[in-house]
């Protein structure tokens, strides 16, 4: 094969047996690669109800069909796919960096483990040889310190690795797996699912070709995205960053602030892209084979937290900056490291922490709760200390914290479910919902829980492109073409920093796809791969017991908490009859019945006639009336 | 005059610019060994940490060691271009000049089991065309040095600069 490597990698962790298998033409067509190839392995290699911690769980590593070759910003990219301790749900997060291409040269697509380790180990896989080696040495390190002592360890700089830190051992829900320093399979938890199998990193070295179909054709389609690269489509990248976004976002409030109490940040000057870039930014870096750079080191250059070093993103900046109320960057930097220390998701740590503050501010939490932490929005240095509680499950409080907004809220109890902000269980990014409606749309919708990078749907709304504080008609069409194409560009494993270069989009994709692998391709095709792999994610929810209309859902504040300040915004909140209406033009314009379940036409018509078994007995009971017992016997 | 040697133009990397990307590895791979192996290119990135990076090939050394090196006499140093060419009938791969090489810039190659080393792709380097922050020269040690002292005089001199413009 082309492009993939045609191998797929078993290791289970409990016995240490390895094992490869042949990964065959038609079903690498059919998921193309990363997320969807992966939610397919996840399908063929799980049972349903499996918790995301039992050893049966499996944790897969996959590559892209692009990954290894010279292809900018997908050279280097890999996915993880599993079940999520936080949505119970499917779960997927991507990572760029070096690492997926080395997992590539070392001659697989995917690594599928299983079972679980009776001591802390990590895997060593060196080209054909797989081993399991003792990592007892690393427990506690960061994801970093586990890298450079495995590269001494084994002797060999250009070992690329992928580990957890504390708060992946600790099973820490938002706990992720950090790749090559700052590059993080973010979201959904998987760095938990991985300590739960006491492994604590994958290390790879990897030194076979790459090879693809037309190596004169595909170098030249890589330069042309070289040279569109230093256009328009990256400007914001390759300049101020992410972090251009506060300004924009909150001109238009829609940067949620204090816990989404707010919709604009008064603090946000101090914390723009522009002040961030003049102060601290030392250096902007790209990862292997990719013509932009959006990497922008920040270090510190004075004061309690001088010489911290961390790669900036607006996220991470929203949510440890803005939504916990603190306007000081060198904080947030720090506490931005402190996340990349642990292997924690930034986006969910800091939502953690603003829900906790939200709740201290009302009482729910005090300082008994706290151990005497005076945990009010805007205090830096008790955000830092929090994160590390977290991280280290240290108190009672950083040991509730550490099971997620969703779990802290239920344990905490006192009303706390109403500070909770997410979806599904995974915790809300920095966009307003209540400004941001088709955003609220697709982030209740999404299968991995609250997204922006599951569909996109902001950015209509951003842009102004549809009215943003309604949601209407036709939202369903515009939030399901973002995630069939966000589902392809996630298979490919494109940087979705580099999404504008695809000038054609899909046929720009298919025509690098077929370039690569020499398996034809249309654009319709590779749409048709997208809406697919969204069924096939909506119908592994559903597996769960989730994924079903119930479970699209909004958090409380976005439905009953009105913006209070002054502006264009001021009273805005998403009311439960438009959403529904929303809902009910996604779930029609996707073939879906009102309850959200794909139809058994709509899965024929995708080839997916084995997922039909799943859903057929949830299609087959009537409507479920509300405050009924589930029928007895 | 300048000498011929000075004259010899070879790629060399800018630490300033460098962001470590390895662009100019798999360009490299691809040009001669037609695939994307980093493992096979001609030059290499090394990354320390997010702000010290470099991609290095080989310098074209005066009197290069990694020749004076070979007991088997495989590498001759070429006088017009300064390239290391490489007699792979007589190179067993015994490794000694890449002991004595200060730079990493000679290597065994993984498949051929010979040492290989950057021949600047007959006069036009594919690392230095492809190289998206144009960190890579092709220059010779006469430029860079003029480049150096041209740098340090702008530095030295930049309150006066500021005051002539």
């Amino acid at each position: 094969m082309f492009g993939y490597a045609g191998r797929i990698l078993h290791v289970d962790l409990t016995s240490g047996a390895v094992k490869t298998e042949k990964l065959d033409k038609e079903t690498a067509k059919k998921y193309i690669g990363g997320i969807g190839l992966g939610m397919r392995l996840f399908l063929d290699n799980s049972k349903p109800g499996t918790d995301p911690f039992n050893p049966k769980n499996p944790l897969i590593f996959i590559t892209g069909p692009l990954s290894g070759t010279m292809a900018a910003s997908a050279g280097n990219s890999y996915a993880v796919v599993s079940k999520s301790p936080l949505t119970d749900g499917i779960a997927e997060s991507k990572s760029h960096g070096f690492f997926g291409a080395e997992l590539k040269r070392a001659g697989y697509d995917a690594v599928i483990f299983t079972g679980k380790s009776d001591k802390l180990v990590y895997a060593w896989i060196d080209d054909d040889s797989v081993q399991l080696l003792d990592a007892q040495h690393l427990k506690g390190k960061s994801p970093h310190e586990a890298e450079i002592a495995i590269r001494e360890d084994l002797g060999d700089f250009y070992i690329r690795v992928s580990a957890i830190g504390e708060a992946g051992e600790n099973l820490v829900r938002t706990a992720c797996i950090i790749n090559d320093e700052f590059r993080a399979i973010g979201r959904t938890g998987m760095g938990a699912v991985m300590g739960a199998k006491n492994l604590k990193a994958v290390a790879v070295r990897g030194t076979n070709d790459v090879n693809v179909a037309d190596l004169e054709g595909f170098t030249e389609f890589v330069r042309m995205i070289h040279e569109r690269m230093k256009g328009p489509a990256t400007r914001k990248y390759r300049t101020l960053g992410t972090p251009e976004n506060v300004l924009v976002l909150n001109a238009i409030q829609a940067m949620p602030t204090r816990n989404f109490t707010q919709a604009s940040f008064e603090g946000a000057e101090k914390v723009s892209g522009e002040y961030l870039n003049e102060r601290y930014i030392k250096k902007i870096i790209g990862c292997a084979t990719c013509g932009m750079r959006c990497d922008h080191i920040g270090v510190v250059p004075e004061g309690p937290y001088k010489g911290t070093t961390a790669r900036v993103e607006f996220e991470c900046l929203w949510a440890l900056g803005p939504n916990c109320g603190v306007d000081r960057l060198d904080a947030i930097i720090e506490a931005i490291y402190q996340c990349d220390h642990y292997g924690m998701d930034g986006i969910s740590t800091g939502v953690i922490v603003s829900f906790a503050m939200d709740c201290y501010e009302h009482g729910i939490l005090t300082k008994k709760d706290t151990d005497g932490l005076d945990l009010r929005f805007g205090n830096a240095e008790a955000l830092v200390e929090m994160i590390k509680r977290t991280g280290s499950r240290k108190g009672w409080l950083g040991d509730v914290l550490a099971e997620g907004t969703m779990r802290a809220a239920e344990k905490i109890g006192r009303g706390a479910v109403k500070y909770a902000n997410h979806i599904k269980g995974l915790e809300l990014p920095g966009y307003d919902l209540r400004t941001l409606k088709t955003a609220a749309l697709g982030f209740a919708v999404s299968y991995r829980g609250a997204c922006h990078l599951r569909s996109g749907a902001y950015s209509p709304d951003v842009k102004g492109k549809v009215d943003r504080f309604k949601i209407e008609k036709g939202r369903g069409k515009i939030v399901m073409k973002g995630e069939d194409v966000y589902n392809v560009i996630d298979s490919l494993i494109l940087c979705k920093f580099s999404r504008g270069v695809y000038y054609e989009e899909l046929e720009d994709m298919a025509k690098y796809y077929t370039l690569a692998t020499g398996i034809k391709m249309t654009p319709e095709e590779l749409m048709q791969a997208g809406e697919r792999i969204n069924n096939l994610a909506r119908v592994l929810n559903i597996r769960e017991g989730k994924g079903t209309r119930e479970y699209d859902q909004l958090p409380p504040k976005i439905l009953t908490v009105p913006v209070p300040e002054e502006g264009v915004a001021k009273g805005a909140v998403v009311n439960q009859k438009e959403f529904d209406v929303g809902l009910d033009d996604y779930y029609a314009v996707r073939g879906w019945t009102k309850e959200g379940i794909p139809t058994i036409e709509k899965l024929k018509e995708l080839g997916l006639d084995d997922l039909i078994p799943i859903v057929k007995n949830k299609l087959a009971k009537p409507e479920p009336s509300k405050g009924k017992k589930k029928g007895g016997k | 005059m300048a000498s011929k040697s000075e004259k010899r133009k070879f790629v060399s990397g800018d630490p300033a610019k460098c962001v470590g990307c390895c662009v100019c590895e798999y360009i490299c791979s691809m040009e001669h060994e037609k695939t994307y192996n980093p493992t096979k290119s001609r030059i290499r990135a090394v990354r320390l940490n997010p702000l010290v990076n470099l991609a290095i090939a080989c310098r074209l050394c005066e009197d290069a060691p990694c020749v004076a090196a070979c007991p088997r006499d495989a590498l001759e140093q070429s006088e017009e271009t300064g390239i290391i060419m490489v007699d792979e009938e007589k190179c067993n791969g015994c490794g000694w000049c890449i002991e004595a090489c200060d730079y990493g810039a000679i290597q065994l190659h993984p498949e051929t089991k010979v040492v290989y080393v950057c021949d600047l792709c007959d006069g036009e380097p594919k690392c230095v065309e492809w190289c998206p922050e144009e960190a890579l020269d092709f220059t010779t040690k006469d430029i860079l040095s003029q480049k150096a002292r041209v740098a340090v005089v702008k530095k030295l001199f930049q309150e006066a600069l500021k005051a002539t413009t």
